[in-house]
């Protein structure tokens, strides 16, 4: 699968199908500090990622201040 | 995962409260939280004119979004802060979101501040001015502007997108520092004193993930990309420390941030009320200040922007990170 990471953006191949929770294990990202997309879909952590998805994982923690 | 209320497929799981739901009832979920929050806070009453300060980011944008599907009468103020294209980009999703979400149309305002074009200063001239970090002059200059622009457009309230995450962050880094005065006025609520507006946080019960979501389920185009001015900060190193604690114990950034809003915030709130006691006008531009002049006014001063008879001038002493205040 096609999974496009932010800051700073960059995208790898991984093989499927794996789980969203099995995905971000191997990626070492807190599954509490991202939303999962598949095309323009929210996923839930439990959900099956086919070999051929396009994944967008997008991190949600700003340090910014208002 | 199936849907809580509906039991159809789920779009978002919320450890935190051991639920996943659909995309209408997680969005009813998020303005039900905020409208709890409220309530429960006492933040805004019917008829109050708010200020929602916008970044372009998506906690402001939600929050504003929100705030106008519950009924307030909410209008946004954004500030730019002249960190290159970053402030560029944030800018246009502002505007984005006015013009693509019919605000102005349900009569809803924007209003803007050019930071560099009104005050002659951009966060990076006045960070390299000052030697310190850039979120400490950025959430001074911010803390500072929307107040000032509040009291000015007679607005009785500034509401900011402050989520659980950011508050839990702020909380940790004043209790690592035992910082008693912030600890005192770190709450979902900062009272309207002489001077000040309120200041509101109606975000307070939401995580940051559920503030991305409601996002991306309501079509509403954010700044993803981080401030790169905020890199390696310590409000970012907090909130990993707190991440790594809620990935083992779902629910410990709540515990923790309502347990002290709850039963430890009244234990400082005496401190920061002598604080606010001992406030005088600044005498170059009012706004209240412990000394002569205020830390926005004396920052002005080490960019060159405003200049200040030497006998009430005095060092810029400016927080380095993006606590309450």
């Amino acid at each position: 699968m096609k999974v496009t990471l932010r800051n700073p953006r960059r995208e790898l191949e991984i093989p499927g199908p794996l789980t969203v929770v099995a995905l971000l294990a191997q990626l070492d990202v807190s599954p509490e500090s991202v939303l999962v997309i598949v095309g323009d879909e929210l996923v839930t952590h439990d959900a099956k990622l086919s070999d051929d998805a396009e994944v967008e994982i997008r991190p949600v923690i700003s340090g910014g201040c208002i | 995962m199936k849907c809580r209320v509906c039991k159809g497929p789920a779009v978002l799981d919320v450890r935190r409260h051991n639920a996943a739901f659909c995309r209408d009832h997680f969005l009813h979920h998020c303005e039900e939280q905020v409208r709890r929050g409220i309530h429960q806070y006492k933040m805004l009453a019917p008829g109050e004119r708010v200020l929602v300060a916008v970044s372009g980011g998506k906690d402001s944008l939600a929050l504003w979004d929100i705030l106008v599907r519950l009924g307030y009468e909410a209008d946004g103020l954004y500030l730019g802060l002249g960190i290159g294209d970053y402030s560029d980009v944030s800018g246009e999703y502002v505007q984005a979101y006015v013009r693509d979400h019919g605000i102005e149309d349900h009569g809803h305002k924007l209003h803007t501040i050019d930071l560099a074009d009104e005050y002659g200063m951009g966060i990076p001239e006045a960070a390299a001015a000052t030697h310190r970090a850039p979120c400490g002059a950025c959430g001074l200059s911010k803390r500072h502007l929307f107040n000032r622009a509040a009291l000015e457009h007679g607005y009785d309230v500034v509401a900011t997108g402050h989520n659980l995450d950011d508050e839990a962050a702020v909380l940790l880094g004043n209790v690592l520092r035992w910082d008693v005065g912030y600890l005192g006025r770190q709450h979902p609520v900062l009272p309207a004193a002489p001077g000040f507006v309120r200041k509101v946080k109606p975000l307070v019960r939401l995580g940051e993930r559920e503030m991305a979501a409601y996002c991306v389920l309501r079509g509403i185009d954010y700044q993803v990309e981080e401030c790169p001015m905020a890199e390696g900060n310590r409000h970012l190193g907090y909130k990993e420390v707190l991440n790594s604690l809620e990935d083992r114990s779902p629910g410990s950034k709540a515990a923790f941030l309502f347990g002290f809003v709850e039963r430890g915030h009244e234990r400082f709130a005496d401190t920061a009320a002598e604080e606010r006691d001992e406030l005088r006008e600044c005498t170059v531009c009012g706004a209240p200040t412990p000394g002569e002049v205020c830390a926005f006014c004396r920052l002005r001063e080490r960019v060159g922007a405003i200049e200040i008879p030497v006998d009430i001038s005095t060092p810029v002493d400016i927080s380095t990170g993006p606590a309450e205040g």
